[in-house]
């Protein structure tokens, strides 16, 4: 008789994880203590995302088929999700014919190194740089500057936040977490030959900046762009903006270089047009964004004379890989979820330690990079980051089920976590809770414990975990009688019996009868 | 009609009142309303927390106490909890249960009911004789909100009410902050959220803040508690409840 040895049996291959911007260095409930004592950071971010809210309720509340465009949003992203690959290869075939030049990058360090390279080809030690959340994902200024290569950033919040040496904290708003007087401030400091007196008048602060930025639109040779969407069947590559900083960079020089991450492509051209009304009304809250600029390779004689595109994978065929998870994926970056969010309100962007903070950061993040859990990871703290309260689900353009994704990743994370204190106290409570004796003995204990209750019958101290619940909540102390006690005794058979007999009580003087409120339309 | 009555585990043991009040709203309406005996907890704070094997059998059991078909509706006072019954039971039910499960969470699911939901959608009713002669403002809880979408039927529930001063809470849908486990797991995030609403609240000048979960009550409840605040929190069910001759004496304690 012969055996083989097969080896223990092993997880199958699984994609790489992502690199860069994708972790903080603490985990949530830390990060978000710093950010919720910044009064000046709540009242910037509550004043913010509240205006946009309402602008973005006027504008989707006018459309009668709104849901059906978010319908038709959601199948598009989910056909594309399906048929990835092929569509990625289409869309570098046609990038190709059109004289562009296709590059895969599996990681951001992949994708750090092709442009860098793309960029000293060109000889240029300085680049002009459209807002892009791919490039932030990456590190790309970061890494372009050890490589001895200037980025500019053109769009004016990106700039304000550049200049402060600061990070963004919101996808479509980086600098959301500033006022004008501290974009004053920073301007004044870091913008080379700004006036000295000048003031925090919003057209004031636009002008110094678009001082500074003509100059380095007119004299820089390359420019690197992210892109809202890739269209397969024709290799068109779009960008939609508010300033016309994007325009420039897209036009002026000589070199283009786009960074795309793989879920951006879109199967047909004709599915911009629902995009193109989904994107602009969800995230700016404006019926059209000023600036849509589409580009299909090089024209010769007109625009960039050179053109890449790099498909960044960095973790997005593992996100790929889950069947539940992989909605995230769907995401066209609108941000509209993190301005309806409650905790992305309080919190800030930062705390989620990611390029991508809010709701979609939490259910992303973790599945781009990993949440590994034996190493205290605080990308595993962001599917904890949500009162699971549904607002983002309901403004999200392309229907992303957040809440449900968020508590599938707390299951993964349970899963993977091994046995820990919180596991060993849900498994007895759910000993105790399937065993309807034991839950009634465990019901008469509580009631017993009211006797350590306060004078007014609640509870202002308890211990941890829950002392940070009863730092600011007093907790009621359980009354004498459960309802189950009180319906078996005779008080409680004779109450129901009372009011079964009593039936629906006439109205007073006032009121009317019948079973409707005559006021009330039907 | 016969209605299974579902306590929910905190009804039951922290907030009995909203839970009497239920069974005699329904009583009044005139159906019968029947207890399982058995019923405990429906497993919500579980899968909300990521935990999706140790609620198996809670999931179970709560099929098996609801399944008598001559139950023809289970009504709960609890928005999330109907919630977790009518979306997370088949989750549970699909990745760690087998057939029979399966097939007795679709059952049950199918049946389930919030208070206010089965009082207009179902019994078609909205002037359920209730008498409430003080200053009320109410929040959607989320899960009514969002996963139940139960609407404005509440608020029509409560504008029938005779002798209601019924106020607008500003901001109503924004989350108060509970989110079970969330509360606790980032508490000071919530108690931010919780602020907010509190400041709301206290703003209408209410006597009593009411809503359709005793969870979010007990959160709201707490920290009204903790500042001192005049406004109270009460059960939609015991405002539903309250009459002429039998009407709510604010002074007792708020549950
Ligand atoms: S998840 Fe939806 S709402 Fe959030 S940024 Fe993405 S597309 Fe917008």
């Amino acid at each position: 008789m012969s055996s083989t040895f097969l080896g223990m049996p092993a997880a199958p291959p699984r994609s790489p994880y992502g690199t860069g911007n994708l972790r903080g260095d603490r985990k949530f409930p830390k990060a978000a203590s710093g950010e919720l004592r910044n009064e000046q950071l709540r009242r910037n971010l509550g004043k913010a995302t509240r205006s946009i809210r309402a602008k973005r309720l006027a504008v989707t509340g006018e459309l009668p088929d709104w849901e059906r465009l978010r319908d038709a949003g959601s199948a598009i992203k989910t056909e594309t999700m399906n048929r990835l690959p092929e569509l990625l290869e289409q869309l570098e075939r046609k990038v190709t014919e059109h004289g562009g030049t296709v590059h895969w990058a599996r990681d951001g360090v992949e994708a750090n190194e092709i442009v860098t390279r793309l960029v000293k080809e060109t000889g240029s030690d300085e680049v002009i740089k459209v807002k892009s959340m791919a490039t932030q994902e990456i590190g790309l200024n970061e890494h372009l500057d050890t490589q001895g290569v200037t980025a500019y950033e053109t769009d004016l919040a990106e700039l304000i936040v550049q200049l402060a040496h600061d990070k963004p904290s919101h996808i479509l708003v980086p600098a959301i977490h500033r006022n004008r007087d501290e974009v004053r401030d920073i301007f004044r400091r870091e913008i080379p030959g700004v006036d000295p007196d000048l003031d925090s008048v919003p057209a004031h602060l636009a002008a110094a900046a678009r001082a500074y930025l003509r100059e380095k639109f007119m004299t820089t040779p390359v420019a690197v762009s992210g892109a809202n969407f890739g269209i397969a069947e024709t290799g068109t590559l779009s960008v939609v903006e508010s300033e016309g900083n994007g325009r420039m960079c897209l036009t002026m020089p000589r070199t283009l270089i786009t960074v795309m991450g793989i879920e951006k492509v879109l199967p047909r051209y004709r599915d911009l047009e629902v995009f193109l009304q989904l994107l602009p009304r969800s995230s700016t809250g404006e019926r059209m964004n000023p600036y849509t600029s589409m580009w299909t390779g090089v024209t010769p004689g007109d625009g960039p004379q050179e053109f890449h595109l790099v498909l960044l994978d960095n973790g997005r065929t593992a996100a790929l890989a889950d069947r539940i998870g992989r909605e995230a994926l769907n995401c066209i970056r609108c941000s509209a979820c993190l301005n309806v969010c409650p905790v992305y309100e309080r919190a800030g962007g930062h705390a989620y330690g990611s390029t991508y903070p809010g709701p979609i950061g939490a259910v992303l993040t973790p599945q781009l990079a990993g949440m590994h859990e034996a190493k205290g990871d605080p990308n595993s703290s962001l599917p904890y980051a949500s009162s699971l309260c549904g607002a983002c689900f309901d403004a999200c353009p392309v229907k992303i089920d957040i809440p449900s994704l968020l508590v599938e990743l707390r299951h993964q994370h349970t899963e993977r976590s091994g046995v820990t204190a919180e596991k060993l106290a849900m498994r007895t409570a759910a000993a105790v809770m399937k065993r309807p004796k034991l839950f009634t003995a465990a019901q008469k204990a509580a009631g017993a414990g009211r006797v350590l209750a306060g004078r007014d019958g609640t509870f202002s101290h308890l211990p941890p975990p829950f002392d940070s619940w009863s730092d600011s909540r007093d907790t009621p102390a359980p009354p004498k009688q459960t309802f189950r006690s009180w319906l078996a005794s005779a008080e409680g058979a004779a109450t129901l019996r009372a009011a079964a007999e009593e039936g629906v009580p006439a109205p007073g003087p006032t009121g009317a009868a019948g079973p409707h409120d005559p006021e009330e339309q039907r | 009609m016969r209605i299974g009555l579902f306590a929910t585990c905190l009804g039951d043991t922290l907030f009995p009142e909203a839970v009497k009040s239920t069974a005699v709203l329904l009583a009044r309406l005139g159906h019968d309303v029947v207890f399982p005996p058995e019923q405990t907890c429906c497993g919500q704070m579980h899968v909300n927390t990521g935990y999706q094997r140790e609620p198996v059998p809670l999931v179970r059991g709560f099929a098996e106490q609801f399944g008598d078909p001559s139950i023809e509706a289970v009504v709960m006072p609890s928005g999330s909890c109907a919630g977790s019954v009518r979306h997370q039971h088949e989750i549970v039910a699909e990745r760690y249960g087998d057939a029979a499960l399966r097939s007795g969470v679709a059952a049950v699911k199918a049946k389930t009911y919030e208070l206010s939901e089965f009082l207009v959608d179902v019994l078609d009713v909205t002037r359920v004789g209730a008498y409430f002669p003080h200053r009320v403002t109410y929040h959607p809880t989320c899960h009514s909100l969002r996963m139940l979408r139960v609407g404005d039927k509440p608020l029509r529930l409560l504008r029938a009410v005779e002798g209601i001063d019924l106020v607008e809470l500003p901001e109503a849908d924004a989350c108060c902050g509970f989110g079970g486990t969330f509360a606790v797991k980032n508490g000071e995030t919530s108690s931010a959220m919780l602020q907010d609403k509190m400041r709301h609240v206290t703003g209408t000048g209410a006597d009593v803040c009411t809503a359709g979960d005793a969870s979010c009550l007990m959160h709201i409840g707490g920290g009204l508690s903790r500042i001192k605040a005049g406004t109270r929190t009460l059960h939609l069910a015991q405002i539903l409840a309250s009459t002429r001759t039998a009407p709510y004496a604010l002074t007792e304690a708020a549950r």
